[in-house]
């Protein structure tokens, strides 16, 4: 089986982020990026099918900057094979980034596309689904566990009620959830020897896909802040805010 | 032309966040019609049709459609985009997983996760983790969106409006359904709910927990709990609140040993009033909480219990 891992470069989860003060975005420059954190699980994924002998190749596709070319390698260096960087200076909707990955895909011929559930910088969960209707291809979103059977996958996903659990005949899509799997840290020979894997950077312009923005973004705005309250004294008082809350609930 | 709402259900019941959604989609200033889809849903689709301001029910009923397969959702909202300028559905998972797959083939941009409605084209939506609000305006002839259904109130009762029904016979699901594992519990929709009990990783097991849900039970409310709980194996999948999990927007959220980790923050800023229960002064909840009781939780809350209880609050 051939995989192909979709990853993006995204400000790193752990950075609280700042709105610019002309309201055009969320600070990006000099700001700590790093891989999505759903797309190292959709990697650990992989890498974890190949350990098992179900897949013998993985690639990995990002869609971005040249900077991108840091988190491809951080998926090289956690046991993917190959990397292919598409060029792109802009940001792109995820609409644009599902028919560049549609094109990558015509190329690569993969049997299984692994992807992050959704980005946290733009929050979407977009581009797995996107991708799978534009291949009409089968789609197991929201995957907490992959087992390979033989021309098909089991995937449980995580769904409003628990948990619900198909059979997706492959070629397929699996989006990752958190609780896949725990990724790991790739140990420094690894991340020397990822320097030594094939890693082509294309311009998007290879593609000859329409990548105009459909959408316009007037403002990013911050959040409303929340003032902070008061402290209750005992458990008493306590009780008889809640109360007072639930009896002005029912009177509602 | 009108607007399309996919009406949000587990097959038996209708979700009560639907009427948010199509409170939400009235915003759009079409007339809304509501579409139920699945198997054995005679009683969704009289609970859609008692919804205020829904034109029309359609019904399409099929064995494909039966287990919310986003192919098959694709394939029979594919067959009625002609007739609409609008597609909504809910940002809960059915949705989540239909939705970009529709609009892809469509080829527009979908816009999801809307917590504001500006006008037809448009909106606001969260974007890191609730951390800044995008507003987007779409152009596209056709919109395709997913509603944060705890921004909105819920639309009020009315109707019946007419049900038909509508050939579903040829969509089929590409993947096979092998089985579902659901939580069972008998408390409100955590998504919906007006009072939302949450527990963090300092309940410190599955066994603590018997104690947020028993104060939960009290009061009528939905049990929630954060990512690091959830991994720990302390409650289900489907309790967690936050950027990952549910959004809610209670009139009341206790948040009780949770310090208040970014992504459970984005969860819950709907909340209009928030209650921390928590031994740290100086947690990120505490300090946006209405009100904050500092002190062990396993004093403080069967305690509460039974002063509530004293005070006449039972279940």
């Amino acid at each position: 089986m051939k995989i192909l891992v979709a990853v993006k470069r995204v400000v790193d989860h752990n950075v609280r982020i700042r709105v610019r003060p002309d309201l055009s975005g969320v600070e990006t420059e000099n700001v700590r990026m790093s891989m999505n954190p759903f797309d190292k699980h959709a990697v650990e994924a992989a890498v974890q099918l190949a350990e098992a002998g179900k897949a013998d190749e993985i690639v990995i596709v990002s869609i971005g900057p040249k900077q991108a070319n840091d988190v491809i390698l951080t998926a090289l260096a956690m046991g993917a094979h190959r990397g292919i960087l598409v060029e792109s200076a802009e940001k792109l909707e995820t609409l644009a980034i599902a028919k560049l990955l549609k094109a990558v895909t015509d190329e690569e011929k993969p049997d299984l596309i692994l992807l992050g559930k959704q980005a946290v910088d733009d929050d979407s969960n977009h581009v797995g689904q996107m991708l799978a209707g534009l291949l009409d291809w089968p789609q197991a979103t929201f995957a907490s566990e992959i087992k390979a059977g033989d021309g098909a996958l089991e995937v449980t996903r995580e769904v409003d009620f628990g948990r619900a659990t198909v059979s997706v005949p492959l070629p397929a899509i699996v989006t990752a959830d958190l609780r896949l799997n725990t990724p790991r840290n790739a140990a420094l020979p690894m991340v020397m020897k990822a320097r030594q894997k094939p890693l082509a950077v294309r311009p998007l312009a290879d593609f000859g896909v329409d990548v105009a923005p459909r959408l316009a973004i007037e403002k990013v705005s911050p959040p409303a802040e929340r003032p902070g309250g008061r402290k209750a004294g005992d458990v008493g008082e306590l009780a008889g805010i809640i109360a007072a809350e639930i009896k002005e609930l029912e009177a509602l | 032309m009108a607007t399309l709402v996919l009406a949000d259900h587990d097959l038996g019941q209708l979700s009560p966040a639907t009427a948010r959604i199509v409170a939400a989609a009235a915003q759009l200033g079409a007339p809304v019609d509501v579409l139920v889809a699945g198997a054995g849903v005679d009683a969704v689709a009289s609970g859609a049709a008692a919804i205020e301001g829904v034109a029309k029910v359609r019904v399409a009923q099929s064995p494909a459609l039966a287990t919310l397969s986003p192919e098959a959702l694709t394939t029979l909202l594919l067959t009625l985009a002609p007739q609409y300028d609008a597609i909504v559905a809910g940002s809960a998972a059915v949705g989540r997983d239909a939705i970009p797959r529709l609009a892809a083939k469509l080829d527009l941009m979908p816009v999801t996760d809307i917590v504001a409605v500006h006008g037809p084209g448009r909106f606001d939506r969260p974007i890191y983790a609730g951390n800044a609000i995008e507003t987007v305006a779409s152009s596209q002839a056709k919109n395709v969106l997913t509603i944060r259904a705890a921004a909105f109130r819920p639309a009020g009762q009315g109707g019946p409006a007419p049900i038909e029904a509508i050939d579903a016979s040829d969509v089929s699901a590409l993947a096979r359904f092998v089985a579902a594992h659901r939580t069972e519990s008998d408390v409100p929709d955590l998504a919906t709910a007006q009072i939302v009990v949450g527990g963090g990783v300092s309940v410190g097991s599955a066994e603590g927990f018997k104690l947020i849900e028993k104060l939960a039970h009290q009061l009528g409310a939905a049990v929630g709990a954060t990512r690091a709980a959830v991994d720990a194996g302390y409650a289900p999948n489907d309790w967690q609140v936050g950027q990952t999990g549910k959004i809610i927007a209670p009139d009341l959220y206790i948040a009780i040993g949770i310090s208040g980790a970014l992504q459970h923050l984005a969860g819950i800023q709907g909340a209009k009033k928030i209650i921390a229960i928590n031994t740290d002064p100086e947690a990120p909840l505490v300090k946006i909480a209405d009100v904050a009781l500092i002190g062990d939780l396993f004093t403080i809350v069967p305690a509460l219990i039974a002063d509530l209880e004293k005070q006449g609050i039972r279940p």
